[in-house]
């Protein structure tokens, strides 16, 4: 099952920066490989009911297996994210998502550990979702895609891993969308993960958090071209989605780091109409929106977000029973000007690991990049992943 | 015990029994703790607010929150550790009040450490010169003290006493060895071994 083309990212750009950067720390040729499993009559049961299959997972290996295969560690994306963490793409030449995070001798060092992304199930680079074609009708889900959570993307993850042949996973990683991942492997698969970092994240979307993503949301189903879901094949509602991104974008920044950026300085080229982009800011975020739609299906857009406002690892449980008996050891980073996911979220993860006497680490990093930080302030980031990822690999030691 | 090792550092080992679980609130570098887990093999947790001591706590493999003590003890279930460490933080904490009552409800057995505001230079300091002390045990001027509270041994013994808190050991150290005669005069820290629990002979010392 083939997904949606969603076209390349800012190509030329990466292209020169992959020259740039090639000859110091990069994976070279990084190729993005399909598994797929729940065939037919053994579907992935979903969480909202239902079943789906087959699934295919788009997902990319750095580093090797060790013999005992005691060296892996899953990372797991965001909203936006794909298969493609790190290295040059050997396909299109880009720079993976996390590069400066993931590589030889990096925060999560390739020569050390065996690491593995995957795209999310309901993505739509290479994963099945409501861009794929549906087997039942030859032509892509849309809409009729079913709704999906943040536990189903993992419990895809889970048949992935089963496959690769891996009983213990050393660590699973990721921020943001990607730390949800994180806490709900904790939760579903506590015996098959020996750490666990989760990064700028949260134990539920809180009301602010869905709010962002329904404006999204509208925006995107208010586009002519939407037609319930139903454009495959002709004109995409890339205005919407455009949108969509700008006040995603928005909530990735802070106040600070976009007084920074931008300033009130205007662009050098304006536009001979009234509203055009005149500001630093607007051209910015029309850039990152107009680019957003390349290589983005707003369908996965409306599904990927919807799974994130469902995600509450508590679900009536009390804050002392969500991680109870869990062995792995954890730790929890989170950024100072992040208000999309404030630090306070990232407390209440630290509050239910004491709860439940798991031995955890808390950091909480001086950044004013705001939510985006978990991808840029990455010295602090790396440094703490690195020392406590071989403690975790090295002791053996059970904890008291 | 092993010579090399400071003496208030020596103390405190000496307090703490093998595998025994730590908390050290306002761990710093994390120095303390790692020493513990190498001579006394404990399970330890540290508490520290500064972000850079944090990372040193993580580089050294540490279990470590990066949290304010006046407010980071309410999710631990009364007596979860063996001991609860406040070396050298006591002083330097809001509420001191409140964090000794949260680590006696969370520690077994608490050990406090602090710097002894009545020894004989910081008296001589302030009698005869009129002057905020700067010794060596408090070598910091009034503008840049992270000390918020100033106390003497005999302040705190008073307190205990009050607060029905039992003091199960002492020790007092001045330049770096120990003191026994006069200890609110001579000595410039003082450590103790503090537990609720309720015993015939109250007070060591």
């Amino acid at each position: 099952m083939k997904a949606y083309q969603c076209g390349a990212l800012e190509r030329t750009n990466i292209l020169g920066r992959a020259k740039e950067l090639a000859s110091t720390e990069l994976i070279e040729k990084t190729e993005t490989k399909y598994f797929t499993f729940a065939n037919p009559p053994s579907e992935l049961s979903l969480e909202f009911g239902g079943k789906l299959g087959p699934i295919t997972l788009a997902y990319e290996t750095y580093g090797e297996l060790n013999k005992q295969k005691s060296n892996a560690i899953l990372v797991l994306h965001a909203l936006s994210g794909d298969a493609h963490a790190a290295g040059i793409s050997k396909n299109d030449g880009a720079i993976g998502w996390w590069d400066n995070l993931i590589g030889p001798s990096k925060g999560i060092d390739t020569n050390k550990y065996f690491v593995i992304c995957s795209n999310v199930l309901g993505g739509c680079k290479g994963s099945t979702g409501p861009s794929s074609i549906n087997p039942a009708t030859g032509k892509p889900y849309g809409i009729d895609f079913p709704l999906i959570t943040i536990g189903d993307m993992v419990n895809a993850q889970r048949h992935l891993i089963d496959y690769l042949g891996i009983e213990k996973l050393l660590a699973v990683v990721g921020g943001s969308m990607g730390g949800m991942q994180v806490l709900q492997w904790m939760v579903s698969y506590p015996e098959r993960i020996r750490a666990a970092i989760p990064i700028a994240t949260t134990l539920k979307h809180t009301p602010q958090q869905i709010a962002f993503n329904e404006v999204g949301r509208q925006a995107i189903m208010v586009d002519p071209n939407w037609r319930m879901g139903d454009y495959y094949g002709g004109p995409k509602p890339v205005k919407g989605l455009a949108v969509a991104r700008m006040i995603g974008h928005i909530t990735y920044m802070s106040d600070v780091s976009m007084e920074k950026k931008f300033g009130r300085r205007f662009r050098t080229e304006k536009e001979p109409y009234k509203f055009g982009a005149e500001f630093e800011v607007e051209g910015y975020l029309r850039y990152r929106g107009d680019n957003f739609v390349k290589r983005f299906d707003a369908n996965s857009y409306l599904y990927i977000t919807k799974a994130m406002d469902y995600f509450d690892l508590l679900n009536g449980k009390h804050l002392r029973d969500v991680f109870k008996g869990l062995k792995a050891k954890v730790l929890v980073i989170a950024f100072k000007s992040d208000w999309l996911y404030p630090p306070y979220q990232s407390q209440e993860i630290v509050k239910a690991c004491k709860l439940a006497g798991v031995e955890a680490t808390y950091c909480e990093i001086d950044s004013i990049y705001g939510h985006d930080a978990f991808l840029l302030e990455i010295e602090e980031e790396a440094h703490l992943i690195k020392h406590f990822l071989s403690r975790a690999s090295n002791d053996q030691r059970p904890g008291v | 015990m092993n010579s090399a090792v400071r003496l208030d550092y020596q103390i405190i080992l000496n307090w703490i029994s093998h595998r025994s679980s730590v908390l050290d609130l306002g761990c710093g570098d994390g120095t303390l703790l790692t020493l513990l887990i190498k001579i006394k093999d404990v399970h330890a947790q540290g508490i520290e607010i500064n972000e850079n001591a944090v990372h040193d706590c993580v580089t050294k493999g540490l279990n470590v929150f990066q949290q304010d003590i006046d407010t980071g003890l309410s999710e631990y279930a009364d007596k979860s550790f063996s001991y609860v460490m406040l070396n050298q933080t006591l002083q330097q904490v809001k509420n001191p009040s409140f964090v000794l009552k949260e680590a006696l409800r969370v520690g077994k057995k608490v050990i406090v450490s602090f710097p002894n505001f009545a020894h004989y230079s910081a008296r001589i300091s302030i009698f005869f010169k009129g002057k905020v002390p700067v010794t060596p045990a408090l070598p910091y001027a009034w503008y840049n003290t992270p000390n918020l509270h100033f106390l003497s041994i005999t302040d705190f013994k008073n307190y205990c006493k009050k607060k029905n808190i039992t003091i199960e050991d002492a020790a007092f150290t001045a330049r770096n060895k120990k003191i026994m005669l006069l200890p609110n005069l001579r000595a410039e820290f003082g450590f103790f071994l503090l537990s609720n629990r309720l015993k015939n002979s109250k007070n060591i010392h």
